[in-house]
């Protein structure tokens, strides 16, 4: 649980940041919240010889909501996710996540960012991410390239960035008026990561589902887009047959690891009853 | 003109804060504001810090160690490995338990994690580098995981070190793994009890290894002066004197030669009774270089090498008559103690007081045995949050009382009545021998009973059942009782001693000339609140207000001997000292005032602080007063000053009970068990501080909680820890917690002298099958008997299951 050593540096622009990046390239990591980083560090799995912290980069911490998108710089912590009342009228969905991450002590460190960019297949985030079709902003000696959350995983911990870039922000469309969503998150206790947890967002217009997204955490090596039970949903009226070919459409992409939270077959099982919670309540606040 | 009136006997009794004062914690205002003085502050000039290599298998053979690379690191002083404390006859360490332990690994290693070289740097984290910087050559032998296995004959071998020594500290050892075969009652009898019995059930019981978890890691600051060769140990020790001596004997250093010293502890819970191999190689290295060596482990260290609870397979067989009085009690117990035999029990009792399994009933005859064998795994064995081996009699016991309830179809609180030991059979002998000293065992389960509305509530499961058949609702409620006597407050020298150390306790009391005090125990508070109730036991005896008492425990320099702090031990053994050495104080005090009054003594009686003469309460002299005459008169016949000390050695063990009652939702669709509510009832006998045994009742049924709700810590096919971090091991949070409702009944010990019977671990003891029969009862109607702990998310899921109940 002791580190190893490693040169410690704190930029204060972006572009300072990036080529501190490039000079230490293959032994340089990014620091922002740190709540991933460093236990990783303390258990030796992470050995960078050059950390540097972007808690200091001004530009990365804003959330700036426009008339059709919002933006959310890479260092906005969870609290400030949790805090935004203009966030939650118009997206709901990052407070409520927010909210079932860790304890307010980390939120109040832990990073978006951070939370979605080292692709650790416990993370929250991620999968709301592929649930808003959200796209990530990379920063390189290049320039700047977006990824599409959809596309950024490739697996456990590896991802689309290149270790010159740094990812500086998330952008998606705004969710539509009267939308429905939710997370249903099951964990062992505050803290822990999911047993398994399912994000749904939906349309109902009329009665009938008119659009429908669902994502998952925590039930594969990286955040699963759920398009198949989806489009299960888009056209009915939400009843429990739908709602049935949703939750079997879900369970049969899960490939989840037996750990402690419980063996796979468990952990598929569950990831359609919070498939099935999450879309009954999304339906609830739908409207 | 302002007269004042003197204040009444109420607002004398008041000024005291004695016992049954609910005055607050003395040591928070310390601790609050993060002034506590732990091992871990404690910083000396010059001193080094030290890590250990640790084994990454569960057991293989040594082949070579090399320390070259560490040693030319900058800033690593000494690379210690068993090589080095062979020639100090150290590489071995005796246990409580009568087996000897790997200071540092001797050719082969046992268990994962097993400490292989000690490595001693200018700072921590040199100190960690430098161990990655040890090449340890291994050779992987076959690992020894499965308890059940053990003495097989095709086993592995594990002790090559004792292989050929088959008479163990306890007895014969039937198997080069086994380690000992204990047993008492009457196995003949027990075996006819259930023979003729209209009835029988037989379960065998697991109780998981689980680990107390302190949320201060083990650690020690060892310092060598080498000019008067005094050897100073700071450590995190529940038992700061036994360290003393067992020190002493195995390093051959005059024991007035060795200083150990409990700072403020960090919460024990067992994990801080035995002695680690940190230690060790802590004092022998600082006596090597000459200075203060630290180390502190970490806490996946914690969690995988030091101290372990439990793992105990019980089988259980009851026997009955078909209304349900118990006729006999027959139990076996296969208990894995890992690598090394290091229980922390009494030395003649190796599988603790186990045989208080016949529980708050009155079953006329009863045998157990317990088998003790070796696995690779991290040794221990200790009691985590109970009196030695209590908690595992108490959950096969009450587990089991609630299998023959099922299959009797009878109500498991009215069996539980039906066969209570009761009030006027007390102090009963138990068929296993122990003499229980009190109790009203009915009384306390028909408060709790009617505090919880029990008929209702199985009125309303009743009706939750039908609801859920009708497919109405997906949540089963379940109703657990439990009812336990613990046996605490070991103990009386004539049968409870600890590698010959018996297990009396003591107090030391000086009173200041002007009427305060200093109090020292051979006690050792681990978050206990000694400072606060011990001082409140001396304001009732001697009339010194509690606040003017200040109490000390911990340096072996200055403290009176003592057995420390596990077990309930403290306020029956300690409190009891405590008790008496303030009598024998009232006593002097006595003698003074009766000659300050000139009247004889026999003419004084006690009021609250103060001698008063018998029809004349007028003529009076308070201790206040006394104290100061003690010092300043001479008075003839007596010796200046005001002390006293008592060594207290208890005539018996004292047996708190308690009822609690459980109620849990639980979702079959997730296993979620929600606990709805959770009652309490403990009956601690003379209640010292209504506020700190809540507390205490708090914490330990948290505890309790942890352990039937998730904790494990259970080892692959090869001997990986799995759950040995923070990330798996089950320490639940405030979130996770549900309301305690606590509440109480008061029956003194008639042989302590206040009457009190120690409470801290109740709550562990009892809480344990309380959750788990409330697991249980939610599935009863479908026939669920029994299923391991810990009820965590997945296995209650697979219950349901099991049980035809998912989708």
């Amino acid at each position: 649980m002791i580190p190893g050593s490693f040169d410690y540096h704190r930029p204060s622009t972006i572009d300072e940041a990036i080529g501190l990046l490039a000079s230490h390239v293959g032994d340089a990591l990014i620091l922002a919240g740190g709540h991933s980083l460093i236990p990783m560090m303390k258990l030796r799995m992470a050995t960078p010889e050059h950390l540097i912290d972007i808690q200091d980069i001004y530009d990365l911490s804003a959330i700036s909501i426009g008339a059709d998108q919002i933006d959310i710089g890479a260092t906005v912590t969870q609290a400030q996710l949790i805090h935004s009342e203009e966030l939650a009228d118009c997206c709901p969905i990052l407070r409520e996540t927010s909210l079932q991450i860790a304890d307010p002590q980390i939120r109040n460190l832990g990073t978006i960012g951070g939370n979605v960019a080292n692709g650790d297949p416990g993370n929250d985030m991620p999968a709301i991410m592929q649930l808003l079709d959200a796209d990530y902003v990379l920063q390189g000696p290049d320039g700047t390239r977006t990824v599409k959350a959809r596309a950024y995983y490739e697996a456990a911990y590896f991802t689309a960035r290149s270790e010159n870039e740094i990812l500086t922000s998330i952008r998606f469309a705004k969710p539509p008026a009267g939308h429905g969503s939710s997370y249903h998150k099951q964990k062992r206790k505050i803290g822990d990561y999911a047993t398994a947890a399912a994000a749904v967002m939906l349309e109902v217009s009329n009665g009938s589902c008119t659009s429908a997204s669902i994502a998952m955490t925590n039930l594969a090596d990286t955040p699963l887009w759920a398009e198949a039970a989806a489009n299960a949903l888009i056209g009915s009226a939400l009843d429990a047959d739908a709602i049935a070919a949703a939750v079997a459409a879900a369970r049969a992409i899960t490939n989840p690891a037996s750990d402690g939270r419980g063996p796979a077959e468990y952990r598929t099982h569950l990831a359609g009853i919070m498939v099935k919670r999450a879309i009954e309540t999304a339906h609830a606040r739908a409207g | 003109m302002n007269v004042q009136s003197p204040p009444t006997d109420k607002q004398r009794i008041e000024k005291l804060q004695g016992l049954g004062s609910s005055r607050k914690r003395v040591e928070d205002a310390r601790f609050t504001q993060g002034k506590g003085n732990y091992v871990g502050d404690i910083k000396l000039p010059g001193m080094l810090f030290g890590d250990f290599v640790r084994s990454p298998y569960g057991h293989a053979r040594i082949k070579s160690i090399n320390k070259d690379a560490a040693l030319a690191m900058p800033g690593v002083v000494a690379v210690l490995t068993a090589e080095d404390l062979k020639p100090l006859n150290l590489h071995y360490m005796p246990t409580l338990a009568g087996d000897v332990q790997a200071v540092l690994a001797d050719e082969k290693v046992l268990f994962q994690a097993q400490e292989v070289a000690f490595v001693v740097a200018k700072d921590r984290y040199i100190a960690a580098d430098a161990c990655e910087l040890v090449e340890v050559e291994y050779e992987e032998l076959p690992a020894l995981v499965d308890a059940f296995k053990a003495m097989d004959a095709d086993a592995p071998l594990l002790r090559e070190d004792i292989k050929d020594k088959m008479e163990g500290a306890h007895g014969a050892r039937a198997h080069y793994n086994h380690i000992f075969h204990w047993d008492c009652g009457d196995e003949e009898g027990a075996n006819k009890a259930l023979a003729d019995a209209d009835v029988t059930v037989e379960e065998m019981i697991t109780y998981q290894r689980v680990h107390p978890c302190p949320l201060e890691t083990c650690g020690c600051v060892a310092s060598m002066d080498k000019i008067n060769g005094k050897l100073t140990l700071w450590g995190t020790f529940q038992a700061p004197h036994a360290v003393r001596t067992v020190a002493s004997l195995i390093t051959n250093i005059p024991e007035h030669k060795i200083r150990v010293v409990s700072p403020d502890i960090g919460g024990g819970f067992g994990n801080k009774v035995g002695v680690y191999p940190g230690y060790i190689c802590s004092a022998v290295a600082s006596i090597v270089t000459g200075v203060p060596i630290k180390w502190v482990e970490d806490r996946m260290e914690n969690l995988s090498a030091t101290a372990f609870a439990r793992d105990y397979h019980m089988t259980g067989k009851l026997a009955a008559t078909k209304d349900g009085v118990i006729t006999g009690l027959h139990c076996h117990v296969l208990a894995d103690h890992g690598a090394f035999d290091a229980c922390a029990d009494p030395t003649k009792f190796p599988a603790g007081f186990f045989n208080i399994c016949t529980g708050s009933y009155d079953i006329p005859v009863a045998y157990c045995g317990v088998d003790g064998v070796y696995t690779n795994k991290a040794p221990g064995g200790v009691a985590y949050r109970c009196s030695f081996r209590v908690t595992e009699a108490a959950y096969m016991i009450e587990r089991m009382i609630d299998i023959l309830a099922r299959k009797l179809d009878m109500d498991p609180a009215e069996l539980r009545m039906k066969n209570f030991i009761k009030k006027e059979q007390f102090p009963y002998t138990s068929a296993l021998g122990w003499e229980y000293d009190s109790g009203d065992y009915h009384t306390a389960l028909e408060k709790g009973m009617e505090s919880v509305a029990y008929k209702a509530l199985r009125a309303e499961q009743v009706d939750n059942r039908a609801a859920f058949e009708r497919g109405e609702t997906r949540k089963l409620m379940g109703i657990g009782v439990a009812f336990f006597t613990e046996i605490v407050g070991a103990g009386p020298v004539k049968n409870c001693d600890i590698l010959g150390l018996g297990m009396f306790d003591s107090c030391e009391i000086r009173i200041h000339p002007t009427g305060s005090a200093i109090a020292r125990l051979g006690t050792i508070s681990q978050g206990q609140g000694h400072a606060t109730t011990f001082a409140q036991i001396l304001a009732t005896e001697i009339g010194i207000p509690a606040e003017d008492i200040t109490l000390e425990e911990g340096d072996t320099d200055t403290a009176p001997y003592g057995l420390g702090t596990y077990g309930s031990r403290s306020t029956p053994v300690a409190g009891a000292a405590t008790a008496m050495a303030g009598r024998k104080i009232r006593a002097k005090a006595q003698m003074i005032a009766a000659y300050l009054l000139e009247v004889h003594e026999g003419d004084l009686e006690w009021d609250i602080d103060r001698f008063q003469v018998k029809g004349n309460p007028e003529a009076h002299k308070t201790m206040k007063e006394i104290a100061f005459a003690s010092y300043n008169q001479a008075i003839p016949g007596l010796e200046p000053g005001l002390e006293a000390v008592s060594y207290y050695d208890p005539p018996n063990m004292t047996y708190p009970f308690g009822a609690y009652i459980c109620v849990v939702d639980i979702d079959v669709d997730t296993g979620v068990t929600d606990i709805r509510s959770f009652y309490a009832l403990d009956d601690c006998g003379t209640r010292i501080n209504p506020m700190i045994i809540e507390g205490q009742v708090h914490g330990g049924l948290t505890e309790a909680l942890a352990i039937a709700m998730g904790q494990e810590i259970s080892y692959d096919e090869i001997g990986n820890i799995k759950g040995g971090s923070l990330m798996d091991f089950y320490l639940p949070t405030a979130v996770e917690t549900p309301m305690w409702t606590t509440d109480f009944t008061t029956t003194p010990s008639p042989h302590h002298p206040i009457g009190a019977k120690g409470v801290g671990e109740s709550p562990n003891v009892g809480g344990v099958p309380a959750f788990s029969n409330a697991v249980h009862d939610a599935f009863a109607h479908k026939g669920l008997t029994h299923t391991q702990m810990p009820h965590d998310h997945w296995r209650v899921w697979k219950t349901a299951q099991k049980l035809g109940l998912t989708d």
